[in-house]
């Protein structure tokens, strides 16, 4: 979760960017290269197929100022297999990641109750072998992190956590937009980050 | 062979009319294209399109370049000069790889290019065959777009769209890398069709009225109204409309290196080139305007110099195809999104008629200050070693400002692009954002076969001569009419001038020798001459001209002259330095 204070000192914060892509193969390439190019590290990436067959969804979380941001996403969306960059706060997003925990079996059976760890944790058991047990639970990072300590005492054998999904607030999906890139001359509905602020008379994304 | 066996072959016939090759396929698309000159190199993974290639001799004219960056460089060339989008082919592995620098340049400078390799065989990739290189990956970051081809089904329609990218919004170069089953895949061609619409693709962004009118407004009540132009110009031919909007605002207008000729050198309103070595005026005068109309450039930071101290009490407009220019380095008051040949007539039909006299004469008399201490002593020096500047300027006496001049890079090309006289449009080809020494001689080439009709002269230091003057094999080979001027200072004189200005003279490694370059060029069958002193170079340069065919005239210039006026780095533009 982004820090307030350090928004104010550094400018910087999280952003969750989302990009539509045709589904080809390089454009990963293509779209990591703008950020490591410019030494930006990206701290979590998420790509898969889109709520429209073949249009990949790609989230990538990175700590930037808002205005890196912008000219990062005006970047990825010249890219010619990009269709459309959107870049958001945690304010503007619904989020999550999924973690899974292997642990052994006995000490889990044996010393804590695993029904009352699944259930303060949000966690659920998804294998239970005679080895070992593999938990899965979803949420912000504190709360996956959160489950790796109650379960570090315990032996936990193995851990992996997946990248950021986040859905917008505010979207209406893809949907929509797609049939406007199909059309050769697209309308308005293509254009829609750029406003001029009227108040600062400064153009901004 | 038997008459049995000649039946059977005449009766498939019908269908071997539409079943082609992969590699007769491409050549069929570029023919479709419009291309008729292809600058390329031959090798094992390229070979089937070269076979094919074979029989298309009366169709497509085939340039044999030395080096394939010299074959990059000339499609370049080609392209700056014609319009057209320049194509170069190369075999895989180091054939590649060594298109990377043009494809840089090319894509910095936002030059229309399809570029096609050869790969190995499908079924090697990824196993280090021989030549093999991973080319995709290699030229990502240096292409507009790329593409590997392994099916020969998917040549005509990936050419299509790499035409149509190259060329279309902000153009770039493109490559195609083409696995060698794919050339020689024989399969059902259906004919060529263009691409006109990739649906991720926009290269144009959408024109908003608003921001014309917000435009327009800021021009109409401006006091000191000021233009910065760029290829931008060049690339949306929209030199007509520049001149239009240019002549009716009644504003003075100051050019990118990129943007020179997009309105003559002696128009009126031209008051000179931007950036490190350009005009006392234009850079001064950029922090005293007060509306900035930028219009197809970049604001690179060899213009724009200290960021934080460039045109802070301006407000800025800015034009620009490409959306990711506006706000990327000077904050825009105003972006004009669009393509400047569709832009500009709306925003000139919104201004008011008007002439910025007194505005206008400010900027001459900058001209005067620079004229009496830098241009004067650089142009007509009475005694002493030849200057760099005067060359040019008998260059420009003979020329009267008609021919293409191509240069490589470092001094001699600032002083080329400050003194060269331009009448018409396309009429300067430089390495702009690369900076590539090199650059020079393979351009001209290309600049001649893209204007056959046109004299080109490549002007080029020494240095950069010497990095690709294996291309007078391809001057000697192909019989192309190019002049070549190098300027012989015998040190790397940009470096050097860097070292005597801001490293106490510290001389490291500037200072290269050279082979006998007249004898160089003789060896290559190209005629030659030396001139050192003041009295023979203008019968040198005429006799230059004057000869029917390339010809390499050496010029030995002052060893340690500097550039002025400079910007140094890290400094404002209105701190520039006349000496």
């Amino acid at each position: 979760m982004s820090n307030s204070n350090e928004i104010e000192i550094t400018g910087k914060q999280e952003f969750t960017i989302t990009v539509y892509t045709e589904n080809r193969i390089g454009i990963l390439n293509r779209i990591a290269i703008i950020f490591s190019r410019r030494k930006i590290n990206i701290e979590s990436l998420n790509t898969s197929p889109s709520e429209i067959e073949h249009i990949h969804r790609f989230n990538i979380l990175i700590h930037e100022t808002e205005e890196v941001v912008r000219k990062l996403a005006r970047q990825i969306e010249k890219q010619v297999e990009v269709l459309k960059v959107y870049y958001n706060t945690n304010e503007d997003i619904i989020w999550q990641e999924m973690a899974l925990y292997k642990v052994p079996t006995d000490t889990i059976a044996e010393k804590v109750s695993v029904e009352r760890l699944l259930r303060e944790n949000g966690a659920r058991a998804v294998v239970i072998r005679k080895d070992y047990t593999v938990f899965e639970t979803t949420g912000h990072r504190e709360e996956t992190d959160k489950l790796i300590e109650v379960l570090q005492p315990y032996g936990l054998i193995e851990f992996v956590r997946s990248a950021r999904v986040a859905i917008i607030k505010d979207s209406e999906g893809f949907n929509r937009k797609l049939r406007e890139f199909e059309r050769r001359e697209p309308g308005e509905e293509v254009i829609e980050n750029e406003f001029l602020d009227k108040e600062k008379n400064v153009f901004s994304m | 062979m038997d008459t049995a066996h000649e039946e059977t072959t005449t009766l498939t016939e019908p269908k071997k009319t539409t079943t082609v090759s992969g590699s007769v396929a491409l050549l069929e698309g570029l023919i479709a294209e419009g291309t008729d000159t292809i600058f390329g190199y031959p090798g094992g993974a390229i070979m089937p399109i070269y076979d094919a290639l074979y029989d298309y001799k009366e169709k497509l004219q085939h340039i044999l370049v030395r080096h394939e960056q010299g074959g990059t460089h000339a499609g370049q060339g080609y392209a700056r000069t014609s319009g057209k989008v320049g194509v170069v082919f190369a075999t895989s592995g180091p054939g590649a790889t060594n298109l990377v620098t043009g494809l840089a340049d090319a894509q910095i400078d936002s030059t229309p290019m399809v570029c096609i390799t050869g790969q190995v065989f499908a079924h090697l990739l990824g196993t280090d065959a021989f030549q093999e290189t991973d080319v995709i990956n290699i030229t990502t970051p240096v292409t507009k777009w790329n593409y590997q081809v392994t099916d020969a089904n998917e040549i005509p329609a990936v050419l299509a769209k790499a035409f149509y990218i190259a060329r279309s919004g902000r153009p770039g170069p493109v490559l195609i890398d083409i696995t060698k089953n794919a050339q020689l895949q024989m399969f059902e061609y259906e004919g060529y069709t263009p691409c006109e619409h990739i649906r991720s693709y926009r290269p144009k962004p959408l024109i908003r009225k608003e921001y014309i009118e917000q435009a327009a407004a800021l021009i109409n009540g401006a006091k000191k109204p000021f233009i910065l132009f760029g290829q931008g110009v060049l690339l949306g031919s929209a030199e007509q409309e520049f001149k239009a909007f240019v002549e009716k605002s009644g504003i003075p207008a100051a050019w990118t290196i990129l943007g020179a000729g997009a309105i003559p050198t002696d128009h009126p309103l031209n008051v000179g080139m931007l950036g490190m070595h350009g005009n006392y005026g234009p850079n001064v005068q950029t922090n005293s305007c007060d509306v900035l109309i930028a219009i197809g450039m970049r604001f690179d930071d060899r213009v724009t110099g200290r960021l934080d101290k460039y045109a802070k009490q301006a407000k800025v407009i800015h034009l620009d195809i490409d959306p990711a220019e506006i706000d990327k380095n000077v904050k825009a008051d105003v972006p004009v999104w669009g393509d400047c040949k569709e832009t500009l007539p709306l925003l000139t039909a919104l201004v008011d008629q008007k002439a910025h006299t007194e505005w206008v004469n400010e900027f001459r008399a900058f001209d005067k200050t620079e004229l009496e201490t830098v241009i004067h002593p650089e142009l007509n020096p009475e005694s002493g070693e030849l200057t760099m500047g005067e060359v040019i300027n008998k260059l420009n006496e003979l020329t009267k400002g008609d021919a293409v001049i191509v240069t490589d890079v470092g001094q001699h090309q600032m002083v080329a692009c400050r003194y060269a006289k331009f009448n018409q449009t396309r009429s300067n080809v430089t390495s702009g954002g690369l900076g590539t020494m090199g650059f020079g001689l393979p351009a001209a080439i290309g600049a001649k076969f893209g204007a056959p009709e046109r004299t080109v002269v490549a002007i080029i230091g020494d240095g950069g001569f010497q990095m690709t003057c294996q291309e007078l094999g391809t001057i000697m080979q192909s019989g192309v009419d190019v002049k070549i001027m190098i300027l012989n200072n015998r040190f790397l004189g940009m470096v050097r001038q860097w070292q005597q200005l801001f490293h106490e003279k510290r001389y490291s490694f500037v200072d290269i020798t050279s082979p006998d370059f007249v004898k160089l060029a003789d060896s290559y069958y190209i005629a030659g001459k030396k001139v050192s002193e003041r009295e023979d170079l203008v019968a040198a340069l005429e006799e230059m001209l004057n000869h029917k065919g390339s010809y390499l005239l050496e010029v030995m210039v002052a060893k340690e002259h500097n550039v002025f006026p400079m910007v140094p780095q890290g400094s404002s533009v209105s701190e520039i330095r006349l000496k």
